[in-house]
Formats: C-alpha cells, sequence, structure tokens
C-alpha cells in the first residue's frame, strides 16, 4: 500500500464523451477513470464505475477491442426535488484496443464498491520468454 | 415540474432565502433548457471532493456522493444541526514491481467535506448506506421544520 497522506483528493467533473456508436438510451456517456497495468502473466484494468451494479456492466471483447459499458439507474426517488446537483449519473463507455493476446477463457471480472477489476491473462506464447545468447 | 414548483405547494416560507428560491428557479430552468437543446449543462461546483447531490422530499434530505473503492467503515460521517461532514481515504493499492502501468487516472486521497442543508435534521434518525460505490445519507427533517397543518378551531 502506498498512499501519500498529505495528498487530498480533487473534485473533478466527469468527461463526458461525444460518442460515436448510436446510443439507445438517452442521456450523457461518461469515460471512467482507469488503472491499467501489466504483469507477465496478465493485464489487468481497474475502472471506477460508481452507481454500476453487476447486472448493468457489460464487458466485451471482440477483435482485441475490449468495450467497458455500464448503465445507472435514476438515483432519485420519484418525489425528490432538487436542491443541490454536482454531478449527474448516466452511462459509462471506454474502449480499449490490446495489442496482446489475450486467453478469453480466463478473463476474470469483480465489482466491488463501484469500482471494477478486470484480469485479462495473455496467451501464454505472448508471454515473454528470455533468450540466452550462447557464447560460442 | 417548473410549473408546478412555481404554483404548487407554498414555497415562499418566510426562513428560506429567496435567492436561494431564485436559484433553484434558475437550475429547474437549466433543466429544462438541457432538455430542449441537449446542451452541456453547467452546475453550481463547490470544487470539494466528493461530488455531492442533495435532494429534498416531505420528510427527508438525500445527499448522495460517489465514492468508488471506499468500502463504508472507511468513511467518517457526522451530523450536527444542519450541518453534515464526510471525510474518509481512498487507498488505491499499489501492485508489485513487476507491474508496468499503461495508464493510471484513478486518484488516491483523503477528503473531507461539510455541506449545510436548508434546515435542521433529526441527528439521531440520520441513515448512512454505501452501494456499488455511491453513499446516501438519508437525513429526516426535523419535527420543527416541517410543514404543520394548522387546523381552526371552530366555537
Amino acid at each position: 500500500m502506498t498512499t501519500n497522506e498529505s495528498k487530498s483528493l480533487q473534485a473533478r467533473e466527469k468527461s463526458e464523451v461525444s460518442s460515436s456508436m448510436e446510443q439507445t438510451r438517452p442521456g450523457p456517456v461518461f469515460t471512467p477513470t482507469v488503472d491499467i497495468f501489466e504483469t507477465p502473466e496478465n493485464l489487468t484494468l481497474v475502472a471506477d464505475l460508481p452507481g454500476v451494479t453487476p447486472d448493468d456492466l457489460n464487458i466485451d471483447l471482440k477483435d482485441s477491442i475490449l468495450t467497458l459499458s455500464g448503465e445507472v439507474a435514476q438515483e432519485a426517488g420519484k418525489d425528490e426535488q432538487d436542491i443541490l446537483r454536482e454531478y449527474r449519473t448516466g452511462t459509462y463507455l471506454r474502449e480499449f484496443t490490446l495489442s496482446e493476446m489475450i486467453d478469453q477463457q480466463g478473463i476474470e471480472a469483480k465489482l466491488k464498491d463501484g469500482v471494477l477489476t478486470l484480469t485479462l491473462p495473455k496467451v501464454k506464447a505472448a508471454t515473454p520468454r528470455k533468450v540466452t545468447v550462447k557464447a560460442t | 415540474m417548473l410549473w408546478r414548483h412555481i404554483t404548487g405547494e407554498p414555497r415562499w416560507e418566510l426562513t428560506r432565502n429567496p435567492f436561494n428560491e431564485l436559484d433553484r428557479i434558475r437550475r429547474e430552468m437549466d433543466v429544462l433548457r438541457e432538455g430542449l437543446s441537449g446542451g452541456q449543462w453547467r452546475e453550481a461546483f463547490a470544487g470539494v471532493f466528493p461530488l455531492m447531490n442533495v435532494t429534498e422530499d416531505k420528510n427527508n434530505y438525500y445527499v448522495r456522493a460517489e465514492l468508488p473503492g471506499i468500502p463504508s467503515n472507511e468513511l467518517d460521517i457526522s451530523v450536527t444541526g444542519d450541518t453534515l461532514s464526510v471525510s474518509g481515504e481512498k487507498v488505491v493499492p499499489s501492485e508489485d514491481e513487476n507491474a508496468k502501468y499503461h495508464r493510471r487516472e484513478r486518484d488516491a486521497g483523503s477528503f473531507s467535506r461539510v455541506i449545510s442543508l436548508p434546515g435542521q435534521v433529526d441527528t439521531d434518525e440520520v441513515e448512512a448506506k454505501s452501494e456499488n460505490g455511491i453513499l446516501t445519507v438519508t437525513l429526516p427533517k426535523a419535527e420543527s421544520t416541517k410543514p404543520k397543518q394548522i387546523t381552526v378551531k371552530a366555537n
């Protein structure tokens, strides 16, 4: 765990995208913030998706394009009136092009407290092999 | 919606600052305009993490905030009179040394925010829950601030 104690979180507005895809649902589309890192065996993606339930989250990998999309239901009840509105809810959408070969069978997704952790194992052939040069 | 707000319930109470009401009407207009034009909707923005949405109904105020990756037991919530304060820390665990980062957009750090509600709340009955990274605090309005029906006695 490395956290900087003195650092305080800055408020950031969600970045809205004008999606190139046709939408079936009206409302804003946001880009979720992600961390992507790579180990020799896996590619791991961590995304902040507050308000997305496992049922409303779609993860799709096709032709090395990984698509994440999640819908957030209207959070306020019917009789509630706005007093202050600082953030909006809508759909999260983000696409990634993967350069590595991914073992589709081994993909694991975990959603906890609004954070998605997606583990994409690399195909064995794509894991780097150290080549030793023999001296003759 | 807007029409009902203007004409419907008696909202111009003496205790309310009329400018708040104007603000609220302006916001509702913004919502309408957004609906009509599909344009960008700018909101009052305090610039303090976490961003909050506050709503009310007859009995409660609701404060919501998006706090992904912060388990509810890491949150420190307290209420006094008409202010709510939420503080905590977001921890992004670092991976082992072999990990090479392609992207690192998620921030870690501590936060603390105080928000003033439009009226007094019943501090004993405040409830908070955290679901899918969204914190919802339900604050029942204090009896003294709830609208009261007064019956006129006939002699």
